[in-house]
């Protein structure tokens, strides 16, 4: 056991574990942080997507001390306050979750998405997204979402 | 556990629905309101259920739900259906909404709490719409009339004067004149059932019905507040790990437990062939279950991916008929041209993203659980004869189900929560992995359809002979008006090495896709487009208007083709709805790689209650539908599952799915039908078909791969 600190959601935290740990299971089961998914374990799903550093990245196949002194942003820190992420409220207006259990997976790979690209054409938006798997199909409405969320944010009209 | 007893206890269940649901009970622990009891056995809606295509038993066809006006005018719709994406917390309310006169954001749907809600047997088959639609609508119907009543005694006038409108009762001549359900109700605990046929609105009045209507849950599913069942955590739970064998059938031999004992604060469980480790920190628990160690005999294999077929066609020899029509001897011998063939589909998994998940925990003498699940009531019992204790001693919660498709109809994770629950007296988690899901996941069924066909002068269809080896009745009746049919469906005891189940519109995907084959095949043979070949057939005027309604969309041109491009179509019957699908793909012909380009999607489901959720449905059902048409396939020998991630079983993904436009035919007055379902039923079919406009290649066995094309075309 070691103790790891991050900053989560911009709040640091300390916690006690083994540094091998996986951070998808530290988030869900040592700080309750329960929006992050499992889905495969071995990133080929994407429902565990976190951004690290701005980054999506894959929770389910790092060891918690790989995030040690590093900024993590779980689907729970997106909205300030009640103010939801430009992304959350766009996959609100385009209905682009049916089970929703991908979703959160979905919208944090979005977001790190825009963070390295704030104009993506629709080839970047479909290459980018390609990797977080939906068995609902709801693939059309995800990149409608992240497209007019991109717009969104740079001060266009959707 | 063995498949047998899995066997006896799910589908048991489904067969045979329990109804302990004691109604003074459940009347007794709601509080004050309005509350309206219904059912389908109520006699104003027998006449409903008869024109159910499916032809369930009245049992099951006995969907009750509580409908409750409280004292603050907000209202509680109690119903055993459960959501897992298909939509139904909001288009239930919807109707609500609509027959009730209130708005949507007072509306609370409780669903599948097996405490709160009345008796159901299990959200499947697209039948909440169908089903509730009528019932919720006439509850409504039933409440507002009462409420008028309450108003007009507490306005002091007539009924004939006042008006139901936004949550009040109201003067048709002085609007400030007026008492809201809340006030009617406040005090009150007034119980009512359908008496009477209820007079309906028409569609042409429809406020809340027929408008698309966002989802009432997608904030809490974008921020992460959307619980899930391995999202539960209880103080002191242990999160369990199961030792699995390495394949079906297999025999333990003999289990060391004494490496994985050493772990601090570890609990090893070994009763009845159920090893678990347990543990407060999940990966301890995952790394103790590895260190146990334990020896098998795997029997040996009857068949593998290759030799199923072969397999399937010696040990399924049971046969029904299930439609026959004229004489097939005789419709053979009028026939000018017959063509004979066989269609091949492996097995497919329902690969929700959320893996079969349970927690539970004891409460006194009752053991409280959440569970992802389309059958909480079966479940309830499932778990109840497991642990031998009487059904009102366990509870099922309400919770977020993530994927169902017909995969968690069983609940086998259930069965193993609740034991280790009990044996470790802890409260218990079972999440499974996903190698664990690929492993006891109910597949779609590996099967074969044998197809003898018959055609007269100017491409009638003369004799229609349909052999089904294991995939069930579903779909298979005939609307290409054939004079001469028989259709006989084949099963077997032995066939399946592992559990088989239901799968989005159970059998029909692949009914679908030997029928629509085999059409264009005889098209072809003749040389007259397959479109024109289906409207000479099909009589069914609902059907005409269909494929009318899909070519227009389309812009569907005869012969219209391009290099390596081509369409295909499918039609389908699935839940009361008729499907007509054009897909348009592009085929490499050097690598027998399909992209496809686009899909045309049109369904007449009578009426379409929230056209937004139909619309998201059918997408979802077509880009699924693509997965089992051109990628997914279980790879395994005999008992032991090959396939163990999404690494090896590749569903769509986004770059794969093309546009997809999806209408509907205007038959708002008529019964809702199936939305969920039908759709996907004919996506093996158009894109088979496609594949061969584009580039010769008949495909007969799904998945469509490239190498299977590149076969084909040598």
């Amino acid at each position: 056991m070691e103790q790891i600190s991050f900053t989560l959601n911009n709040k640091t935290v300390n916690v006690d574990s083994d540094p091998n740990d996986l951070l998808l299971w530290v988030l869900r089961t040592k700080l309750g942080l329960t929006g992050t998914k499992y889905g495969c374990g071995i990133g080929f799903c994407g429902s565990c997507t976190i951004l690290v550093d701005g980054e999506a990245m894959r929770s389910c196949g790092m060891a918690v001390s790989e995030v040690e002194g590093k900024q993590v942003t779980t689907i729970e820190g997106l909205a300030v306050g009640n103010k939801l992420h430009p992304v959350q409220e766009s996959f609100v207006m385009h209905d682009a979750q049916q089970c929703g259990y991908c979703t959160p997976g979905m919208i944090m790979n979005a977001v790190g998405l825009l963070n390295n690209n704030p104009n993506p054409s629709r080839e970047d938006i479909i290459a980018g997204m390609n990797d977080n798997l939906c068995r609902c199909g709801s693939y059309g409405r995800i990149a409608d979402a992240v497209e007019s969320a991109a717009q969104k944010m740079n001060g266009g009209h959707e | 556990m063995n498949e047998k007893q899995i066997n006896k206890l799910y589908f048991g269940d489904v067969d045979r629905p329990v109804r302990s649901m004691d109604r003074r009970n459940f009347i007794k622990k709601l509080g004050g309101g309005l509350i309206i009891v219904f059912s389908l056995s109520t006699q104003a809606f027998k006449s409903r259920s008869e024109d159910d295509h499916d032809k369930r038993s009245d049992e099951e066809l006995d969907l009750n739900a509580y409908l409750r006006i409280k004292e603050d005018g907000t209202v509680d719709c109690y119903t055993g259906k459960i959501e897992m994406g298909q939509g139904i917390i909001t288009s239930l309310a919807q109707v609500l909404s609509e027959e009730l006169e209130v708005p949507m954001n007072t509306i609370n749907m409780v669903m599948g709490d097996t405490d709160l809600c009345p008796y159901d047997a299990g959200t499947w088959g697209s039948l909440t719409t169908r089903f509730f639609d009528p019932l919720l609508r006439a509850a409504a119907v039933e409440a507002k009339g009462e409420l008028l009543k309450m108003g007009a005694a507490k306005l002091r006038c007539q009924e004939s004067e006042l008006l139901n409108k936004g949550g009040f009762v109201i003067s048709k001549t002085n609007s400030a004149q007026r008492v809201s359900y809340a006030e009617l109700t406040k005090g009150e605990k007034i119980v009512k059932t359908i008496s009477s046929p209820p007079i309906l609105k028409k569609a042409k009045d429809f406020k809340t019905i027929g408008q698309p209507i966002i989802s009432t849950d997608a904030i809490k599913k974008v921020s992460g507040q959307a619980i899930y069942t391995s999202d539960i955590q209880l103080p002191g739970m242990l999160y369990a790990y199961i030792k699995r064998p390495p394949a079906h059938g297999a025999q333990l031999k003999s289990v060391d437990i004494t490496r994985a004992k050493t772990l601090k604060g570890i609990t090893i469980i070994n009763e009845d062939g159920l090893i678990a480790a347990l543990h407060e920190d999940l990966l301890m628990a995952e790394e103790a279950m590895v260190k146990i160690k334990a020896e098998w005999d795997i029997p040996a294999a009857k068949a593998d991916s290759e030799s199923i077929f072969d397999h399937i066609l010696t040990t399924a020899t049971n046969s029904r008929t299930t439609e026959e029509k004229g004489d097939l001897s005789i419709g053979f011998e009028q026939s000018e041209q017959i063509i004979e063939a066989t269609y091949l589909d492996g097995y497919k998994a329902h690969a929700s993203i959320e893996t079969h998940a349970a927690t539970a925990q004891f409460e006194g003498d009752k053991l409280v659980m959440w569970a992802s699940t389309q059958t909480p009531f079966g479940t309830r019992e499932a778990v109840a004869n497991a642990l031998n204790m009487p059904i009102d001693k366990v509870h099922i919660k309400q919770v977020f189900i993530g994927g169902g498709f017909g995969g968690k109809i069983y609940n086998q994770q259930a069965i193993e929560c609740a034991k280790l629950t009990k044996i470790s007296g802890k409260p218990v988690q079972v999440a499974w992995s996903r190698r664990e899901e690929f492993m006891y996941d109910c597949f779609r069924p590996a099967a074969v359809i044998k197809v003898k066909a018959g055609l007269q002068g100017g491409g009638k269809l003369k004799a229609w002979s349909f052999d089904v080896y294991c995939a069930g009745p579903r779909g298979t009746q005939d609307f290409y008006n054939v004079p001469n049919v028989k259709t006989q469906i084949f099963r077997g005891k032995e066939v399946h090495p592992f559990a088989t189940g239901a799968w989005r519109a159970p059998g029909n995907n692949t009914t679908t896709f030997a029928r629509e084959s085999h059409i264009d095949v005889l098209a072809h043979s003749i040389g007259m487009d397959p479109i024109e070949f289906r409207l000479l057939n099909a009589e069914d005027l609902k059907i005409k208007r269909t494929i009318k309604l899909a070519t227009d969309t389309f812009g569907y041109k005869k012969a219209q083709t391009g290099t390596n491009r081509g369409c295909g179509m499918a039609i389908g019957t699935d839940a009361g709805t008729i499907v007509v699908l054009i897909a348009e793909v592009e085929v490499n012909p050097a690598t027998g790689v399909v992209t496809p380009l686009r899909m045309v999607c049109a369904q007449d489901m009578g009426q379409v209650v929230n056209p937004h959720g139909a619309i998201v449905q059918t997408e979802g059902g077509l880009t699924m539908g693509l997965g089992y048409a051109l990628y997914e396939d279980v790879e395994f020998n005999w008992g032991t599952v090959e396939t163990q991630n999404f690494d090896s079983y590749e569903i769509t993904k986004m770059a794969v799915t093309p546009p997809i436009e999806c209408v509907f035919a205007d038959d708002m007055d008529s019964p809702p039908q199936g939305g969920g379902e039908p759709a996907i039923v004919t996506v093996g079919g158009a894109i088979a078909n496609a594949v061969f406009h584009a580039c010769g290649a008949r495909v007969k066995q799904m998945p469509v791969t490239p190498q299977r094309i590149l076969e084909a075309l040598r």
